[in-house]
């Protein structure tokens, strides 16, 4: 019902387009795991390889500690919910999800009966009789859903699953798969660009760009504290304020000295990354002096302002602002951050 | 003014149809020769027809072998267009290319190059090589056919199938052709009905069993007669039948 996964070395090149390279990763048994990124950067590869749908140029695919990297995808302990949820036209509801089984050699009597079970699961047990295209986009996700995990794999993979429902649906299907994943047990790797969706459902999210990954953890880790420069845009709007490495060691900003400390590998060019949330009227430790609101708009829990600040009139940063008041055009505001919200990376990984 | 396209319309089917109404007409001729005046009608050249045994000897060869070449044709089509489909080959557009080719090429030529072929062979002509013929000149068509409803949405619910355990085997029978049925059941009928028409390739690759368009062909040699119409009519009715079943199927379906 669940398994690990462990990958080493995955290398994976589509002619001379290098589509995945050095991916090496485990994934614990019973996590929900989602591969984040552009497109483009090889989340979908990389879950094909899982699959066993593409058989990856170098490096090898441990599935519950065996070696998957040959195995072809009906025999693997995986099943995917695709992207355009792939159901069978001519089949009911019921027959789609009961065609796992069907495969399995189990009985039809005892493979409706598990069917009913799985359509139930996703709410879908009145809809056992109908054909897929009576359903609505959302219905046939759930159909999609309740036939890979009716012969109950160990991994589930879902290619971008809530990608063609609208945005109110998205957030209710968030909450539902997050539960099913919860009750059943079950690994799921879950694809997406969108960082709000890997947020709302994961217990580990993976970055990836270009093939590689960029960053892994705990989606609190990697929004406050990302390993690259690439993880940290991704993971939320970003404030970029040019920094230059001090010789001992710190970091000198427009604001003045900053205390955090400058990444080892780095020259003396740096960017300095600052959250819009991060940054507040008040008190704080880090003064970035007074700025010039240019405009704001009101979204409920904050204000989103852009302020130029007098200490570098050059730059406009992003920040959140209470949203009692929000603030008129030209007002100026006394703004601070907190140094434990900002982190510091190379200027040369700014593409 | 409005009368102007109504008119041309009328003549268009007059065009078209007045033939198939003379012919079908002059099948109840009460005469010796299908020529106006009309006299009639009756039904004696029908039932003449019905007890001429080499008649009804040819119609069932017909139908054999217009069943038995589209099935092949339909078949070997099917797995053409699934190979070129569903697998990167070298050279596949020129593969492509190749097989629909033939639907240029007349089919006197086809007939001759295949009695030249079968001579070199030593295998005598007969209702298996006609119906060979058959399957030669449909080919092309049921490949077409097959490989341009083959879709990316058929593709998807392949690979779900093998991800949920099938073999080809079982993905070919359980997913590919009940999804592509509608596109399968228009080439099979289509072909029947070029099949059922057909004469010359039949004319050519046949010598004692004969398919109907070569009896009709022999039945004309002696002269014109109210007979041949109803022969001609019979005919016509099956393929009117054929047509109307493969659009009772295949359109029905889809509306479903």
């Amino acid at each position: 019902m669940t398994a690990d996964i462990r990958l080493h070395g995955l290398s994976h090149r589509f002619g001379p387009f290098q589509a995945l390279q050095g991916i090496d990763l485990a994934i614990p048994a019973g996590t929900y795991v989602t591969l984040l990124g552009p497109s483009g950067c090889g989340k979908t590869t990389l879950l094909s390889v899982l699959g066993g749908f593409i058989q990856p140029s170098e490096g090898r695919v441990m599935i519950d500690g065996r070696d998957m990297t040959a195995v072809t995808p009906a025999k693997r302990p995986t099943t995917t919910v695709f992207q355009d949820y792939a159901l069978f036209p001519h089949m009911s509801v019921r027959d789609n999800v009961a065609f796992g089984l069907r495969m399995a050699g189990v009985r039809r009597r005892a493979r409706a009966d598990r069917a009913e079970q799985r359509l139930a699961l996703v709410g879908l047990k009145a809809a056992a009789d109908k054909r897929p295209h009576e359903l609505s986009g959302g219905q046939r996700q759930r159909v999609a859903l309740a036939r890979a995990l009716a012969v109950e794999p160990d991994v589930l993979l879902l290619d971008e699953p809530l990608g063609a429902l609208d945005l109110k649906l998205r957030r209710a299907m968030q909450d539902e798969l997050k539960a099913i994943q919860r009750r059943l047990g079950t690994t799921f790797v879950h694809v997406t660009h969108d960082q709000e969706e890997a947020m709302a459902i994961a217990d580990r999210i993976v970055v990836m760009n270009r093939g590689r990954i960029e960053d892994h953890g705990s989606p609190d880790r990697l929004y406050r504290r990302p390993a690259s420069l690439f993880a940290a845009d991704f993971m939320g709007e970003m404030n970029h304020i040019p920094a230059s490495r001090r010789v001992d060691g710190g970091v000198d900003t427009p604001f003045g000295p900053v205390p955090v400390a400058a990444p080892e590998r780095a020259g003396t060019d740096l960017v300095l990354c600052l959250r819009p949330e991060a940054i507040h009227p008040g008190v704080g430790a880090v003064r970035l002096g007074p700025a010039r609101v240019t405009d704001a708009a009101f979204f409920g829990t904050h204000c989103r302002a852009h302020v130029v600040p007098d200490a570098a009139p050059d730059l406009t940063l992003i920040a959140h602002l209470p949203p009692k008041t929000p603030p008129a055009p030209d007002t100026v505001l006394e703004l601070f951050a907190d140094p434990a919200e900002v982190c510091v990376f190379p200027a040369e990984d700014k593409p | 003014m409005r009368a102007l396209p109504w008119l041309a319309l009328a003549l268009a089917f007059a065009f078209i149809y007045l033939p198939v109404g003379t012919l079908v007409l002059f099948s109840f001729q009460d005469g010796r020769v299908p020529v106006p005046p009309f006299t009639g009608p009756t039904l004696d050249w029908y039932a003449a027809v019905l007890a001429d045994d080499d008649l009804m000897e040819a119609l069932l060869n017909s139908l054999v072998v217009a069943v038995g070449s589209s099935a092949l044709a339909c078949a070997l089509g099917f797995l053409a267009a699934y190979g070129l489909a569903r697998h990167a080959l070298p050279a596949s557009g020129l593969m492509r290319g190749l097989l629909i080719a033939p639907m240029t090429v007349s089919y006197l030529i086809v007939g001759l190059g295949l009695l030249i072929v079968l001579n070199r062979l030593g295998v005598g002509v007969s209702l298996w090589t006609a119906g060979l013929g058959h399957a030669v000149i449909n080919l092309p068509l049921c490949f077409a056919i097959v490989f341009a409803s083959m879709g990316a949405q058929q593709h998807n619910a392949e690979r779900a199938a093998r991800d949920l355990g099938a073999d080809e085997v079982r993905v070919i029978v359980l997913v590919t052709v009940p999804m592509l049925a509608p596109a399968l059941l228009a080439a099979f009928f289509l072909s029947m009905t070029l099949s059922w028409d057909e004469f010359i390739i039949a004319f050519l690759l046949t010598r004692f069993d004969v398919t109907l368009p070569v009896e009709i062909w022999s039945l004309l040699r002696s002269g014109l007669s109210p007979k041949t119409n109803a022969v001609g009519s019979l005919v016509f009715l099956v393929s009117v039948a054929v047509v109307l079943a493969a659009e009772l199927i295949v359109f029905g379906r889809r509306r479903r």
